[in-house]
């Protein structure tokens, strides 16, 4: 069985993203770039998935521009057997559903029997890629997955949803995204990151795939989320009390 | 002039308040007509709730055992189909409004605005990025079906004094066999429901362990809030998923938020920035919560809960 994971570069969890002054966008030169967590988890799954026998192979994908290169060396030092970079010139936007044709051209040729995506990308913040694709693909998605069993050519997979957890199954071939409690990636060693430097990884040019073009969302303004400003310091429960039943909330 | 369509979620027979806080973001689109689709296998009782929200000109049924469960590739065919005419189609973004939306939007080959926080025009709308540290205005295509789900936070429920007219729907839609729902395992609870509490409190990693967070529950029940928690004390094991608020989480925007041993990450904060008043509880002075809490006390939470309670009566 062969695995299909997305695998973007993001602006790092950690950073404290700045919106520039004249509103133009955010600070992001000299920021620290990573691995999206969701697809570090994605990639883990399919790696676990591959541990355990089920799948034979893990193909990492990005689509992104040449620069990225390194970032998917991290993927192949984590334990993928290939990589695939859908190279795209430098400031190109990849907005979902364009990422979603991208990833279905990538299907057409690798024939994957599962895909893995994350639920969503901590820069856009969309939760849109993974289902779109199983949408066009034509085929099952299991989102927001805290579990997945693949058996018998179906993979069962608990669902994070707002009520508790869904258990949904699905015939594969099949999209999965990836919540954050299905598992804990594992640490790159450094022997990998030199094993890594042999693995296959394939460069194409975006413009090589043929994605259907279609009108994507224009975004005109960045703005920085209003403040809430510093609150006052109370110093035991009968202040707070006292300070809540003012403000009419108790 | 917008007409927009708006789909219902809804579980057990029940409508969820997502609804009602689309329809607000609906109205202000100052549309045509707003209608709502309720697709159930028995959707009379849900579409009964929704014809009395305000402002709401029409609900639609879809009446099909195959919509017996929120499953989004057997949906989304159905509300894709039932979008025609329309220049808007609206879903909360809750797990069952992100989960189907994005799929209306492929079948209908346009793109999604996700968690609206705010609508600038009909086709222009405001929406975070970077767990809620900047705010987008995005335009979408002019000529195609805006397809959007609404930030519930961001939007008040519309009233209920409205009596629109149940209609039902005929959609020839094919629909897929290649999902299947086994279960939802729902933790029962008694107390107010996190995503439309008045007030909230919360309790992070500090509680320490499952045991510990009886003295959250307590709390809460002594205020009649609902309880949440953050992601490290759903992590340990100290509480169930449902109840993570968050950027992974859930949304929220109480009257009043209580973080109790919570210290305030970003990812956290991301799910609470709309809470009308943060209370913050934690021994250390230092923590980041005590930056946007509007009223913190630095103390012991296993000294400073039961004395609250005390104060309280
Ligand atoms: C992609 C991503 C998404 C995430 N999404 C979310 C999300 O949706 N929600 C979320 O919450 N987190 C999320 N996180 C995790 C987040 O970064 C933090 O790790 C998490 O919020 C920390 O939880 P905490 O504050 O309970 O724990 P800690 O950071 O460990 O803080 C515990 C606090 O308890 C205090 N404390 C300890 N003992 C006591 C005591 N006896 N009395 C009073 N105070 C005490 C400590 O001083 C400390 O401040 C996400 C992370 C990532 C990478
Ligand atoms: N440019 C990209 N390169 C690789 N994977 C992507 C890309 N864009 C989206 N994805 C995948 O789709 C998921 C959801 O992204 P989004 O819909 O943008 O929130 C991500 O977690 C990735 O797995």
């Amino acid at each position: 069985m062969k695995i299909l994971v997305g695998y973007k570069r993001v602006v790092d969890y950690n950073v404290r993203i700045q919106v520039k002054p004249d509103g133009s966008g955010v600070v992001t030169d000299g920021v620290k770039l990573s691995a999206n967590p969701f697809d570090e988890i994605a990639l883990e799954e399919a790696l676990r998935l591959r541990d355990k026998g089920i799948a034979t192979e893990v193909v990492v994908a990005t689509i992104a521009p040449a620069d990225a290169q390194a970032h998917l060396r991290n993927g192949l030092a984590m334990g993928a057997n290939r990589a695939i970079h859908v190279v795209t010139d430098a400031g190109q936007e990849i907005q979902p559903l364009t990422a979603a044709r991208t990833f279905l051209k990538l299907i057409e040729k690798e024939q994957p029997d599962l895909v893995i995506l994350g639920k969503q990308a901590i820069d856009d913040d969309a939760n849109q890629t993974g289902q779109m694709l199983a949408t066009i693909w034509g085929r099952p998605q299991a989102t927001f997955a805290s579990k997945l069993e693949v058996a018998d050519g179906k993979a069962t997979v608990t669902r994070e949803v707002d009520a508790g957890l869904e258990t949904l199954e699905v015939d594969l071939p099949a999209v999965v995204t990836t919540d954050l409690r299905l598992n804990e990636p594992r640490f790159i060693k450094l022997p990998d990151i030199m094993k890594a430097k042999s693995k296959p990884l394939e460069a194409i040019p975006f413009a090589d795939l043929g994605v259907e073009a279609g009108k994507g969302l224009k975004t005109t303004a960045y703005a920085p989320p209003p403040k809430r400003s510093k609150g006052v310091m109370v110093k035991d429960a009968a202040e707070l009390v006292a300070a809540l039943k003012q403000k009419g909330l108790l | 002039m917008s007409k927009v369509l708006i789909v219902a979620e809804h579980l057990d027979g029940k409508l969820n308040a997502s609804t009602a806080k689309c329809v607000t973001a609906a109205q202000a689109l100052s549309p045509e007509a707003i209608d709502i689709v309720v697709l159930a296998a028995n959707p009379a009782a849900v579409a009964a709730e929704a014809a009395q929200i305000d402002g709401v000109a029409r609900v639609l049924t879809v009446t099909d055992e195959a919509n017996a469960q929120a499953v989004a590739q057997v949906l989304a065919p159905q509300v894709a189909k039932l979008a025609d005419g329309y220049s808007h189609v609206f879903g909360p973004s809750t797990t069952f409004g992100k989960d189907l939306m994005p799929c209306v939007a492929a079948l209908l080959g346009v793109p999604q605005v996700s968690d609206v926080m705010s609508v600038e025009g009909s086709h222009t709308f405001k929406r975070p990025i970077y767990a809620g540290n900047a705010i987008i205005t995005v335009e979408a295509p002019a000529d195609s079906t805006v397809v959007a789900t609404v930030r519930t936070a961001s939007w008040s429920e519309a009233g209920k004094g409205g009596s629109a007219p149940v209609e039902a729907a005929d959609v020839q839609a094919e629909l897929p066999t290649h999902s299947r729902f086994i279960g939802l395992a729902a933790g029962s609870s008694d107390r107010p429901d996190l995503q439309s509490a008045k007030r909230v409190v919360s309790g992070g990693r500090g509680l320490g362990s499952e045991e510990n967070f009886k003295i959250i529950y307590d709390f809460a029940d002594k205020i009649g809030a609902a309880v949440g928690a953050s992601r490290a004390a759903v992590d340990a094991g100290y509480v169930p998923n449902e109840m993570q608020v968050g950027q992974t989480g859930k949304i929220i925007a109480p009257e009043l938020y209580i973080a109790v041993g919570i210290s305030g990450a970003i990812q956290h904060l991301t799910g609470i920035k709309d809470a009308g008043t943060i209370v913050a509880i934690n021994k250390d002075a230092d923590a980041a919560i005590f930056e946007i809490a509007d009223i913190g006390l630095a103390g012991d939470l296993f000294k400073v809960l039961p004395e609250l309670e005390n104060a309280l009566g």
